[in-house]
Protein backbone atom coordinates (compact mmCIF):
# COMPACT_ATOMS: atom_id res chain seq x y z
CA UNK A 1 0.00 0.00 0.00
CA UNK A 2 0.95 3.49 -0.90
CA UNK A 3 1.46 6.24 1.64
CA UNK A 4 -1.68 8.08 -0.35
CA UNK A 5 -4.24 5.76 0.74
CA UNK A 6 -7.79 6.47 2.52
CA UNK A 7 -9.89 3.77 4.20
CA UNK A 8 -13.80 3.26 5.04
CA UNK A 9 -14.78 0.80 7.76
CA UNK A 10 -18.06 -0.21 7.64
CA UNK A 11 -20.05 -2.53 9.88
CA UNK A 12 -20.56 -6.54 8.72
CA UNK A 13 -23.97 -5.70 8.98
CA UNK A 14 -26.93 -6.29 6.69
CA UNK A 15 -27.25 -2.34 6.04
CA UNK A 16 -23.55 -2.41 5.46
CA UNK A 17 -23.52 -5.37 2.49
CA UNK A 18 -24.99 -3.25 -0.46
CA UNK A 19 -22.84 -0.25 0.33
CA UNK A 20 -19.67 -2.54 0.22
CA UNK A 21 -20.65 -4.36 -3.12
CA UNK A 22 -21.30 -0.95 -4.93
CA UNK A 23 -17.86 0.07 -3.92
CA UNK A 24 -16.15 -3.00 -4.74
CA UNK A 25 -17.98 -2.36 -8.28
CA UNK A 26 -16.95 1.63 -8.62
CA UNK A 27 -13.26 1.04 -7.14
CA UNK A 28 -11.23 -1.17 -9.01
CA UNK A 29 -8.10 -0.73 -6.98
CA UNK A 30 -10.26 -0.97 -3.62
CA UNK A 31 -9.02 -4.09 -1.32
CA UNK A 32 -11.73 -5.68 1.02
CA UNK A 33 -10.34 -7.20 4.39
CA UNK A 34 -12.86 -8.94 6.64
CA UNK A 35 -12.29 -8.85 10.62
CA UNK A 36 -14.35 -9.55 12.94
CA UNK A 37 -17.69 -7.37 12.86
CA UNK A 38 -16.12 -5.41 10.69
CA UNK A 39 -15.02 -4.98 6.39
CA UNK A 40 -12.35 -2.07 6.52
CA UNK A 41 -11.61 -1.13 2.52
CA UNK A 42 -8.48 0.30 1.45
CA UNK A 43 -8.11 2.31 -2.10
CA UNK A 44 -4.87 4.42 -3.28
CA UNK A 45 -6.07 8.25 -3.40
CA UNK A 46 -9.50 7.96 -3.73
CA UNK A 47 -12.74 5.98 -2.51
CA UNK A 48 -16.38 6.52 -4.02
CA UNK A 49 -19.35 5.31 -2.46
CA UNK A 50 -22.17 5.69 -5.66
CA UNK A 51 -25.48 6.39 -4.35
CA UNK A 52 -27.77 5.18 -7.53
CA UNK A 53 -25.04 2.19 -7.19
CA UNK A 54 -26.05 1.15 -3.62
CA UNK A 55 -29.75 2.30 -5.00
CA UNK A 56 -29.75 -0.23 -7.53
CA UNK A 57 -28.80 -3.14 -4.81
CA UNK A 58 -31.31 -2.35 -2.69
CA UNK A 59 -33.91 -1.35 -5.00
CA UNK A 60 -35.21 1.38 -3.08
CA UNK A 61 -34.07 5.18 -2.65
CA UNK A 62 -31.27 5.70 -0.40
CA UNK A 63 -30.09 8.80 1.16
CA UNK A 64 -25.89 9.01 1.56
CA UNK A 65 -26.31 10.40 5.15
CA UNK A 66 -27.79 6.80 5.84
CA UNK A 67 -24.12 5.99 5.32
CA UNK A 68 -23.74 6.60 9.06
CA UNK A 69 -25.44 3.74 10.22
CA UNK A 70 -22.71 2.07 9.42
CA UNK A 71 -19.62 3.66 9.51
CA UNK A 72 -16.88 2.56 11.60
CA UNK A 73 -13.93 4.97 10.69
CA UNK A 74 -12.85 7.03 7.55
CA UNK A 75 -9.34 8.19 6.55
CA UNK A 76 -8.40 10.84 4.16
CA UNK A 77 -10.67 14.25 2.97
CA UNK A 78 -14.44 13.58 2.45
CA UNK A 79 -15.70 15.33 -0.58
CA UNK A 80 -19.79 14.45 -0.27
CA UNK A 81 -23.05 15.72 -2.65
CA UNK A 82 -26.34 14.22 -3.09
CA UNK A 83 -24.97 11.50 -5.42
CA UNK A 84 -21.76 10.64 -3.77
CA UNK A 85 -19.32 10.38 -0.93
CA UNK A 86 -16.03 10.54 -1.70
CA UNK A 87 -12.70 10.34 0.75
CA UNK A 88 -9.53 11.43 -1.42
CA UNK A 89 -5.85 12.82 -0.37
CA UNK A 90 -5.30 16.49 -1.21
CA UNK B 1 -36.49 27.60 -3.08
CA UNK B 2 -39.67 26.42 -5.26
CA UNK B 3 -42.23 24.90 -2.70
CA UNK B 4 -42.37 21.10 -2.94
CA UNK B 5 -38.82 20.41 -3.81
CA UNK B 6 -36.74 18.32 -1.54
CA UNK B 7 -33.71 20.49 -0.92
CA UNK B 8 -30.13 19.01 -1.91
CA UNK B 9 -27.72 18.40 0.79
CA UNK B 10 -25.72 22.02 0.47
CA UNK B 11 -29.27 23.98 0.03
CA UNK B 12 -30.16 21.85 2.88
CA UNK B 13 -26.34 22.96 5.21
CA UNK B 14 -27.36 26.43 4.60
CA UNK B 15 -30.90 26.81 5.69
CA UNK B 16 -30.47 24.47 8.91
CA UNK B 17 -27.15 25.30 10.27
CA UNK B 18 -25.72 28.59 8.76
CA UNK B 19 -28.67 30.20 8.78
CA UNK B 20 -29.17 29.77 12.53
CA UNK B 21 -26.72 32.35 13.35
CA UNK B 22 -27.62 35.84 13.90
CA UNK B 23 -25.31 39.24 14.17
CA UNK B 24 -25.32 40.59 17.96
CA UNK B 25 -26.45 44.60 17.93
CA UNK B 26 -25.72 45.57 21.47
CA UNK B 27 -22.72 43.47 23.27
CA UNK B 28 -19.32 43.32 21.74
CA UNK B 29 -18.37 40.18 20.35
CA UNK B 30 -15.56 39.82 22.38
CA UNK B 31 -18.23 40.18 25.58
CA UNK B 32 -20.27 36.94 24.00
CA UNK B 33 -17.18 34.84 23.01
CA UNK B 34 -14.42 35.69 25.96
CA UNK B 35 -12.72 32.96 25.09
CA UNK B 36 -11.36 33.02 21.77
CA UNK B 37 -8.62 35.08 21.55
CA UNK B 38 -6.09 34.62 24.83
CA UNK B 39 -4.55 31.13 23.13
CA UNK B 40 -3.10 33.08 20.19
CA UNK B 41 -5.48 31.67 17.44
CA UNK B 42 -6.07 34.34 14.90
CA UNK B 43 -9.46 33.88 12.74
CA UNK B 44 -10.40 35.82 10.35
CA UNK B 45 -13.64 34.95 9.35
CA UNK B 46 -15.71 32.34 11.02
CA UNK B 47 -18.11 31.74 7.71
CA UNK B 48 -15.31 30.03 6.18
CA UNK B 49 -16.16 27.06 8.53
CA UNK B 50 -17.50 24.00 6.16
CA UNK B 51 -18.42 20.67 7.89
CA UNK B 52 -17.74 18.02 4.94
CA UNK B 53 -20.12 15.89 5.98
CA UNK B 54 -22.88 18.85 6.51
CA UNK B 55 -25.25 16.43 8.37
CA UNK B 56 -28.00 18.91 9.81
CA UNK B 57 -29.87 18.26 13.28
CA UNK B 58 -33.12 17.20 11.68
CA UNK B 59 -30.56 14.26 10.26
CA UNK B 60 -29.30 13.63 13.28
CA UNK B 61 -32.26 13.12 15.74
CA UNK B 62 -33.05 10.67 12.93
CA UNK B 63 -30.11 8.76 12.39
CA UNK B 64 -28.91 8.68 16.12
CA UNK B 65 -32.31 7.38 17.51
CA UNK B 66 -31.78 4.46 15.07
CA UNK B 67 -28.56 3.54 15.92
CA UNK B 68 -30.14 3.64 19.87
CA UNK B 69 -32.89 0.92 18.67
CA UNK B 70 -30.16 -1.02 17.07
CA UNK B 71 -27.88 -0.78 20.13
CA UNK B 72 -30.55 -1.38 22.54
CA UNK B 73 -31.76 -4.41 20.87
CA UNK B 74 -28.61 -6.23 21.18
CA UNK B 75 -28.82 -5.05 24.50
CA UNK B 76 -31.41 -6.55 25.13
CA UNK B 77 -30.50 -9.91 23.54
CA UNK B 78 -27.78 -10.12 25.13
CA UNK B 79 -28.93 -9.95 28.64
CA UNK B 80 -31.72 -12.34 27.69
CA UNK B 81 -29.34 -14.65 26.57
CA UNK B 82 -27.15 -14.77 28.75
CA UNK B 83 -24.75 -13.63 26.82
CA UNK B 84 -22.27 -13.42 29.54
CA UNK B 85 -21.52 -17.24 29.08
CA UNK B 86 -20.85 -16.97 25.54
CA UNK B 87 -17.66 -14.88 25.78
CA UNK B 88 -14.23 -16.65 25.16
CA UNK B 89 -13.11 -16.72 28.67
CA UNK B 90 -13.97 -14.82 32.00
CA UNK B 91 -10.01 -13.22 32.22
CA UNK B 92 -11.66 -10.87 28.87
CA UNK B 93 -14.16 -9.19 31.37
CA UNK B 94 -11.06 -7.77 32.56
CA UNK B 95 -10.81 -5.55 29.52
CA UNK B 96 -14.15 -4.69 29.59
CA UNK B 97 -13.41 -3.95 33.47
CA UNK B 98 -10.32 -1.23 32.87
CA UNK B 99 -12.71 0.40 29.84
CA UNK B 100 -15.48 1.06 31.98
CA UNK B 101 -13.23 2.27 35.16
CA UNK B 102 -11.02 4.31 32.65
CA UNK B 103 -12.53 5.39 29.20
CA UNK B 104 -16.50 5.55 29.82
CA UNK B 105 -16.25 8.74 32.37
CA UNK B 106 -13.93 10.22 29.66
CA UNK B 107 -17.32 9.93 27.49
CA UNK B 108 -18.97 11.80 29.71
CA UNK B 109 -15.87 14.69 30.38
CA UNK B 110 -15.91 14.92 26.16
CA UNK B 111 -19.60 15.95 26.81
CA UNK B 112 -19.03 18.31 29.22
CA UNK B 113 -15.73 19.47 27.12
CA UNK B 114 -17.61 20.14 24.12
CA UNK B 115 -20.41 22.04 25.22
CA UNK B 116 -17.75 24.34 26.38
CA UNK B 117 -16.33 24.44 23.31
CA UNK B 118 -19.53 24.85 21.43
CA UNK B 119 -20.64 27.81 23.40
CA UNK B 120 -16.66 29.39 23.09
CA UNK B 121 -16.73 29.24 19.27
CA UNK B 122 -17.88 32.35 17.11
CA UNK B 123 -19.00 30.26 14.44
CA UNK B 124 -22.10 28.43 13.75
CA UNK B 125 -20.80 25.53 12.36
CA UNK B 126 -18.26 25.01 14.64
CA UNK B 127 -21.15 25.56 17.12
CA UNK B 128 -23.32 23.10 15.43
CA UNK B 129 -20.45 20.23 15.27
CA UNK B 130 -19.74 20.31 18.70
CA UNK B 131 -22.98 20.25 20.10
CA UNK B 132 -23.68 17.14 18.14
CA UNK B 133 -20.30 15.78 19.78
CA UNK B 134 -21.24 16.92 22.87
CA UNK B 135 -24.36 14.82 22.72
CA UNK B 136 -23.16 11.82 21.45
CA UNK B 137 -20.65 12.17 24.30
CA UNK B 138 -23.27 12.02 26.62
CA UNK B 139 -24.85 9.20 24.57
CA UNK B 140 -21.75 6.75 24.51
CA UNK B 141 -21.24 7.74 28.30
CA UNK B 142 -24.93 6.29 28.80
CA UNK B 143 -24.96 3.11 26.32
CA UNK B 144 -21.55 2.31 28.00
CA UNK B 145 -23.15 2.08 31.35
CA UNK B 146 -26.02 0.20 30.21
CA UNK B 147 -24.39 -2.51 28.25
CA UNK B 148 -21.84 -2.87 31.13
CA UNK B 149 -24.69 -3.32 33.60
CA UNK B 150 -25.11 -6.66 32.47
CA UNK B 151 -21.91 -7.74 33.64
CA UNK B 152 -22.30 -5.98 36.98
CA UNK B 153 -24.26 -8.77 37.82
CA UNK B 154 -22.14 -11.43 37.22
CA UNK B 155 -18.32 -10.61 38.26
CA UNK B 156 -17.17 -8.46 40.75
CA UNK B 157 -14.98 -4.91 40.10
CA UNK B 158 -17.99 -3.05 38.20
CA UNK B 159 -19.84 -1.63 40.66
CA UNK B 160 -18.82 2.38 41.11
CA UNK B 161 -16.82 3.41 38.56
CA UNK B 162 -17.33 6.93 38.15
CA UNK B 163 -16.15 6.92 41.78
CA UNK B 164 -13.04 5.20 40.90
CA UNK B 165 -12.23 7.14 38.02
CA UNK B 166 -11.82 10.18 40.77
CA UNK B 167 -9.55 8.10 42.98
CA UNK B 168 -7.81 5.03 41.98
CA UNK B 169 -3.40 5.57 40.96
CA UNK B 170 -3.86 3.61 37.47
CA UNK B 171 -6.93 6.05 36.48
CA UNK B 172 -5.38 9.14 37.25
CA UNK B 173 -3.62 8.86 34.08
CA UNK B 174 -7.25 8.24 31.46
CA UNK B 175 -8.60 11.13 34.33
CA UNK B 176 -5.53 13.63 34.11
CA UNK B 177 -5.12 13.41 30.21
CA UNK B 178 -8.85 14.79 30.06
CA UNK B 179 -8.43 17.16 32.78
CA UNK B 180 -5.74 18.02 31.23
CA UNK B 181 -7.29 18.89 27.78
CA UNK B 182 -10.42 20.30 28.94
CA UNK B 183 -8.73 22.80 31.04
CA UNK B 184 -7.24 24.35 28.37
CA UNK B 185 -8.68 26.51 25.87
CA UNK B 186 -11.34 25.82 23.17
CA UNK B 187 -8.85 25.22 19.82
CA UNK B 188 -6.26 23.64 21.84
CA UNK B 189 -9.22 21.09 23.33
CA UNK B 190 -11.01 20.76 20.52
CA UNK B 191 -7.17 20.25 18.70
CA UNK B 192 -6.15 17.45 21.45
CA UNK B 193 -9.45 15.59 21.38
CA UNK B 194 -11.05 15.49 18.23
CA UNK B 195 -7.83 15.57 15.97
CA UNK B 196 -5.21 14.05 18.20
CA UNK B 197 -6.93 11.36 19.95
CA UNK B 198 -9.97 10.97 17.55
CA UNK B 199 -8.56 11.37 14.29
CA UNK B 200 -4.83 10.25 14.91
CA UNK B 201 -4.92 7.69 17.61
CA UNK B 202 -8.79 6.09 18.42
CA UNK B 203 -8.54 3.79 15.47
CA UNK B 204 -6.79 1.84 17.54
CA UNK B 205 -9.12 2.23 20.59
CA UNK B 206 -12.18 1.18 18.74
CA UNK B 207 -11.45 -0.69 15.96
CA UNK B 208 -8.74 -3.59 16.91
CA UNK B 209 -9.90 -3.67 20.20
CA UNK B 210 -13.75 -3.83 19.21
CA UNK B 211 -13.28 -6.02 16.67
CA UNK B 212 -11.33 -8.70 19.13
CA UNK B 213 -14.83 -8.05 21.65
CA UNK B 214 -16.56 -9.72 18.61
CA UNK B 215 -14.06 -12.32 18.19
CA UNK B 216 -14.63 -13.22 22.08
CA UNK B 217 -18.00 -13.51 21.90
CA UNK B 218 -18.73 -9.74 23.56
CA UNK B 219 -21.91 -9.07 21.20
CA UNK B 220 -22.98 -6.33 23.53
CA UNK B 221 -19.63 -4.53 24.01
CA UNK B 222 -19.10 -4.90 20.01
CA UNK B 223 -21.83 -2.94 19.46
CA UNK B 224 -21.74 -0.42 21.99
CA UNK B 225 -18.23 0.26 20.54
CA UNK B 226 -19.15 0.57 16.67
CA UNK B 227 -22.51 2.43 17.66
CA UNK B 228 -20.00 5.17 19.15
CA UNK B 229 -17.48 4.53 16.27
CA UNK B 230 -19.89 5.58 13.85
CA UNK B 231 -20.44 9.00 15.81
CA UNK B 232 -16.32 8.84 16.27
CA UNK B 233 -15.98 9.51 12.57
CA UNK B 234 -18.00 12.31 12.13
CA UNK B 235 -15.42 13.34 15.11
CA UNK B 236 -12.60 12.76 13.19
CA UNK B 237 -13.98 14.71 10.67
CA UNK B 238 -14.31 17.79 13.51
CA UNK B 239 -11.31 17.47 14.52
CA UNK B 240 -9.42 16.98 10.44
CA UNK B 241 -11.75 20.59 10.38
CA UNK B 242 -10.49 22.34 12.85
CA UNK B 243 -7.06 22.14 12.11
CA UNK B 244 -7.00 22.35 8.39
CA UNK B 245 -9.92 25.69 9.37
CA UNK B 246 -6.98 26.95 12.02
CA UNK B 247 -4.18 26.82 9.43
CA UNK B 248 -5.99 28.16 6.69
CA UNK B 249 -6.94 31.26 8.70
CA UNK B 250 -3.63 32.42 9.70
CA UNK B 251 0.08 31.61 9.16
CA UNK B 252 0.48 32.81 12.94
CA UNK B 253 -1.75 29.86 13.86
CA UNK B 254 0.75 26.96 12.04
CA UNK B 255 3.25 27.41 15.24
CA UNK B 256 0.50 27.11 17.86
CA UNK B 257 -1.27 24.35 15.90
CA UNK B 258 1.63 22.23 15.44
CA UNK B 259 3.06 22.34 19.22
CA UNK B 260 -0.57 21.36 20.27
CA UNK B 261 -0.37 17.98 17.18
CA UNK B 262 3.25 17.21 18.85
CA UNK B 263 2.21 17.86 22.78
CA UNK B 264 -1.48 15.79 22.46
CA UNK B 265 -0.10 13.23 20.24
CA UNK B 266 2.62 12.13 22.89
CA UNK B 267 -0.14 12.69 25.42
CA UNK B 268 -2.62 10.33 23.54
CA UNK B 269 -0.10 8.01 22.74
CA UNK B 270 0.98 7.27 26.38
CA UNK B 271 -2.64 6.94 27.06
CA UNK B 272 -3.04 4.50 24.65
CA UNK B 273 -0.46 2.20 26.34
CA UNK B 274 -3.22 0.89 28.46
CA UNK B 275 -4.94 -0.33 25.13
CA UNK B 276 -1.84 -2.00 23.85
CA UNK B 277 -2.20 -4.31 27.34
CA UNK B 278 -5.71 -5.15 26.78
CA UNK B 279 -5.03 -6.25 22.85
CA UNK B 280 -1.76 -8.35 23.86
CA UNK B 281 -2.48 -9.57 26.88
CA UNK B 282 -6.26 -9.46 27.98
CA UNK B 283 -8.41 -10.74 25.29
CA UNK B 284 -8.19 -14.18 24.81
CA UNK B 285 -9.24 -14.80 21.12
CA UNK B 286 -6.66 -11.74 19.21
CA UNK B 287 -7.48 -9.62 16.22
CA UNK B 288 -3.74 -8.28 16.12
CA UNK B 289 -0.95 -7.12 18.09
CA UNK B 290 -0.47 -3.46 19.30
CA UNK B 291 2.79 -3.75 17.11
CA UNK B 292 0.32 -4.36 13.99
CA UNK B 293 -1.95 -2.11 14.83
CA UNK B 294 -0.05 0.57 15.29
CA UNK B 295 1.63 -0.19 11.97
CA UNK B 296 -1.45 -0.45 10.27
CA UNK B 297 -2.76 2.84 11.93
CA UNK B 298 -0.12 5.02 12.84
CA UNK B 299 2.53 4.51 10.30
CA UNK B 300 1.01 3.83 7.87
CA UNK B 301 -2.36 5.88 7.86
CA UNK B 302 -0.80 8.74 10.17
CA UNK B 303 1.67 8.86 7.74
CA UNK B 304 -0.65 9.73 5.09
CA UNK B 305 -2.82 12.27 6.99
CA UNK B 306 0.75 14.49 8.18
CA UNK B 307 1.73 14.32 4.19
CA UNK B 308 -1.94 16.27 3.09
CA UNK B 309 -0.94 18.65 5.94
CA UNK B 310 2.63 19.44 4.75
CA UNK B 311 0.88 21.81 2.66
CA UNK B 312 0.30 23.87 5.21
CA UNK B 313 3.71 23.80 7.24
CA UNK B 314 2.77 20.86 9.46
CA UNK B 315 5.16 18.02 9.88
CA UNK B 316 4.79 14.61 11.48
CA UNK B 317 4.18 15.04 15.84
CA UNK B 318 7.67 15.28 17.45
CA UNK B 319 8.63 12.07 19.00
CA UNK B 320 7.15 10.10 16.35
CA UNK B 321 10.01 7.90 15.85
CA UNK B 322 10.04 6.96 19.61
CA UNK B 323 6.07 5.35 19.32
CA UNK B 324 7.56 3.04 16.65
CA UNK B 325 11.17 1.95 18.26
CA UNK B 326 8.84 1.22 21.47
CA UNK B 327 6.02 -0.94 19.50
CA UNK B 328 8.36 -4.27 19.91
CA UNK B 329 8.41 -3.39 23.93
CA UNK B 330 4.98 -1.53 25.00
CA UNK B 331 2.52 -3.98 25.73
CA UNK B 332 4.62 -5.97 27.58
CA UNK B 333 6.23 -3.36 30.21
CA UNK B 334 2.57 -2.72 30.51
CA UNK B 335 1.27 -5.88 31.40
CA UNK B 336 4.24 -6.51 33.98
CA UNK B 337 3.53 -3.16 35.72
CA UNK B 338 0.24 -4.12 35.57
CA UNK B 339 0.56 -7.74 37.09
CA UNK B 340 2.91 -6.81 40.09
CA UNK B 341 0.52 -3.98 41.38
CA UNK B 342 -2.86 -6.15 40.66
CA UNK B 343 -3.86 -6.40 44.41
CA UNK B 344 -4.25 -2.38 44.25
CA UNK B 345 -6.30 -2.93 41.11
CA UNK B 346 -9.85 -3.27 40.41
CA UNK B 347 -8.77 -6.19 37.96
CA UNK B 348 -7.21 -8.77 37.69
CA UNK B 349 -3.86 -9.91 36.15
CA UNK B 350 -2.47 -13.32 34.91
CA UNK B 351 0.21 -15.03 33.26
CA UNK B 352 -0.42 -15.61 29.66
CA UNK B 353 -1.12 -19.33 29.05
CA UNK B 354 1.69 -21.45 27.46
CA UNK B 355 0.26 -20.67 23.70
CA UNK B 356 -0.82 -17.28 24.26
CA UNK B 357 2.91 -16.73 25.03
CA UNK B 358 3.97 -18.48 21.98
CA UNK B 359 1.56 -15.73 20.07
CA UNK B 360 3.21 -12.81 21.80
CA UNK B 361 7.27 -14.71 21.06
CA UNK B 362 5.92 -15.35 17.50
CA UNK B 363 4.29 -11.46 17.18
CA UNK B 364 6.89 -9.82 18.51
CA UNK B 365 10.34 -11.64 17.48
CA UNK B 366 12.78 -9.19 18.10
CA UNK B 367 12.36 -8.54 22.10
CA UNK B 368 9.67 -11.06 23.36
CA UNK B 369 12.11 -14.27 23.75
CA UNK B 370 15.07 -12.00 24.84
CA UNK B 371 13.44 -9.69 27.45
CA UNK B 372 9.44 -10.49 28.69
CA UNK B 373 9.36 -14.30 28.38
CA UNK B 374 11.55 -15.78 31.16
CA UNK B 375 10.54 -12.68 33.48
CA UNK B 376 6.49 -14.00 33.16
CA UNK B 377 7.65 -18.07 33.24
CA UNK B 378 9.53 -17.03 36.06
CA UNK B 379 6.51 -15.48 37.55
CA UNK B 380 4.12 -18.14 36.86
CA UNK B 381 6.64 -20.41 38.95
CA UNK B 382 6.83 -18.66 41.72
CA UNK B 383 2.93 -18.21 41.78
CA UNK B 384 2.50 -22.48 41.20
CA UNK B 385 5.10 -22.40 44.35
CA UNK B 386 2.51 -20.32 46.21
CA UNK B 387 4.31 -17.25 46.05
CA UNK B 388 2.27 -15.10 43.26
CA UNK B 389 4.70 -11.54 43.22
CA UNK B 390 2.87 -8.40 44.22
CA UNK B 391 4.98 -5.54 44.58
CA UNK B 392 4.58 -4.33 48.26
CA UNK B 393 5.83 -0.45 47.11
CA UNK B 394 3.85 2.16 45.50
CA UNK B 395 5.57 3.52 42.15
CA UNK B 396 7.49 6.42 41.34
CA UNK B 397 4.92 8.28 38.67
CA UNK B 398 5.53 10.72 35.45
CA UNK B 399 4.87 14.23 36.29
CA UNK B 400 2.76 14.42 33.02
CA UNK B 401 1.31 11.36 32.13
CA UNK B 402 1.16 9.64 35.50
CA UNK B 403 1.94 6.02 34.33
CA UNK B 404 4.82 4.39 36.61
CA UNK B 405 8.25 4.80 34.99
CA UNK B 406 7.79 1.61 33.29
CA UNK B 407 9.32 2.26 29.42
CA UNK B 408 12.46 1.71 28.30
CA UNK B 409 15.49 2.97 26.76
CA UNK B 410 14.60 1.90 23.27
CA UNK B 411 19.09 1.74 22.86
CA UNK B 412 19.05 -0.09 25.90
CA UNK B 413 15.32 -2.06 26.83
CA UNK B 414 17.20 -3.20 29.91
CA UNK B 415 17.61 -0.03 31.47
CA UNK B 416 14.40 2.37 32.60
CA UNK B 417 13.97 5.43 31.24
CA UNK B 418 14.31 9.04 33.48
CA UNK B 419 14.39 12.34 32.60
CA UNK B 420 14.28 15.17 34.68
CA UNK B 421 13.69 18.97 34.97
CA UNK B 422 14.12 22.01 37.99
CA UNK B 423 11.52 24.02 38.35
CA UNK B 424 11.33 27.00 41.28
CA UNK B 425 13.84 24.70 43.11
CA UNK B 426 11.65 21.37 42.91
CA UNK B 427 12.60 18.50 40.72
CA UNK B 428 10.26 17.14 38.40
CA UNK B 429 10.42 13.05 36.83
CA UNK B 430 9.44 11.81 33.81
CA UNK B 431 9.31 8.56 31.92
CA UNK B 432 10.35 10.16 28.29
CA UNK B 433 11.85 13.07 26.46
CA UNK B 434 8.07 13.57 25.24
CA UNK B 435 6.99 13.92 28.01
CA UNK B 436 9.64 16.21 29.44
CA UNK B 437 8.88 18.43 26.41
CA UNK B 438 5.35 19.44 27.64
CA UNK B 439 6.22 19.88 30.82
CA UNK B 440 9.11 21.94 30.34
CA UNK B 441 6.51 24.14 28.13
CA UNK B 442 3.61 24.44 30.87
CA UNK B 443 5.32 23.92 34.06
CA UNK B 444 3.13 26.00 36.12
CA UNK B 445 0.28 23.40 35.03
CA UNK B 446 1.96 20.55 35.52
CA UNK B 447 3.51 20.80 38.54
CA UNK B 448 -0.31 20.97 39.83
CA UNK B 449 -0.50 16.76 38.90
CA UNK B 450 -2.81 15.24 41.59
CA UNK B 451 0.05 12.34 41.80
CA UNK B 452 -1.72 9.06 43.72
CA UNK B 453 1.67 8.05 45.45
CA UNK B 454 2.26 11.47 46.42
CA UNK B 455 -1.47 12.06 47.89
CA UNK B 456 -1.21 8.43 49.64
CA UNK B 457 1.79 9.35 51.28
CA UNK B 458 0.45 12.70 52.69
CA UNK B 459 -3.01 10.68 53.69
CA UNK B 460 -5.33 11.94 51.89
CA UNK B 461 -6.47 8.96 50.09
CA UNK B 462 -8.09 6.70 53.13
CA UNK B 463 -5.44 5.75 55.33
CA UNK B 464 -2.00 4.92 55.84
CA UNK B 465 -1.80 1.39 54.77
CA UNK B 466 -2.85 -0.48 51.39
CA UNK B 467 -6.38 -1.65 53.08
CA UNK B 468 -7.11 1.95 53.96
CA UNK B 469 -6.53 2.92 50.41
CA UNK B 470 -8.36 0.42 48.69
CA UNK B 471 -11.32 1.10 51.15
CA UNK B 472 -11.40 4.29 49.77
CA UNK B 473 -11.33 3.42 46.35
CA UNK B 474 -14.61 1.20 47.27
CA UNK B 475 -12.61 -2.27 46.15
CA UNK B 476 -14.51 -5.24 47.45
CA UNK B 477 -10.64 -6.18 48.86
CA UNK B 478 -10.15 -10.17 47.88
CA UNK B 479 -12.72 -9.74 45.44
CA UNK B 480 -12.57 -7.41 42.82
CA UNK B 481 -8.35 -7.38 43.26
CA UNK B 482 -5.39 -9.79 42.68
CA UNK B 483 -4.30 -12.77 40.98
CA UNK B 484 -7.32 -13.72 38.19
CA UNK B 485 -6.65 -18.25 38.94
CA UNK B 486 -7.29 -17.17 42.79
CA UNK B 487 -9.99 -14.72 42.05
CA UNK B 488 -14.16 -15.23 42.78
CA UNK B 489 -14.56 -14.67 38.98
CA UNK B 490 -12.62 -17.66 38.04
CA UNK B 491 -14.36 -20.27 40.28
CA UNK B 492 -17.48 -18.95 39.00
CA UNK B 493 -16.60 -19.18 35.48
CA UNK B 494 -15.73 -23.07 35.94
CA UNK B 495 -18.64 -23.59 37.93
CA UNK B 496 -21.45 -21.81 34.72
CA UNK B 497 -19.29 -23.73 32.76
CA UNK B 498 -19.13 -27.06 34.41
CA UNK B 499 -15.09 -27.01 34.92
CA UNK B 500 -13.39 -28.11 37.79
CA UNK B 501 -10.89 -25.69 38.85
CA UNK B 502 -7.10 -27.32 38.70
CA UNK B 503 -5.09 -27.38 41.98
CA UNK B 504 -2.80 -24.85 42.01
Amino acid sequence: MSSDTVFLALQNTEDARPIVESIVADNPLATVTQYPAMVKIDAPGRLVVRRQSVESRLGRSWDLQEIHLSMISISGNIEETDDYFALERA
Amino acid sequence: MAAGKRLGIKEKYNWMTKDLTWDFSYRKPSEIYPLLEFEGIKIEDWSKWEDPFRLTMDAYWKYQGEKERKLYAVIDAFAQNNGHLGITDARYVNAVKLFMTGVSPLEYAAHRGFAMAGRAFAGVGAQVSCQMQSIDELRHAQTQIHTISHYNKYFNGLHDPFHMHDRVWYLSVPKSYFDDAVSAGPFEFVTAISFSFEYVLTNLLFMPFMSGAAYNGDMATVTFGFSAQSDESRHMTLGLEVVKFMLEQHPDNVPIVQRWIDKWFWRGYRLLSLVAAMMDYMLPKRVMSWKEGWEMYFEHNGAALFKDLSRYGIRMPKHWEVTVAEKEHLSHEVWATLYNFTHAADFHTWIPEKEELDWLSEKYPNTFDRYYRPRFEYWREQQKAGRRFYNPTLPQLCQTCQIPMLFVETSDPTLIAYRTSQYQGNKYHFCSDGCKDVFDHEPEKYVQAWLPPHQIYQGNCGGATIPDVLGYYHFNVGRDNGEYLDSEDHTNWLRWKGQVKAAA
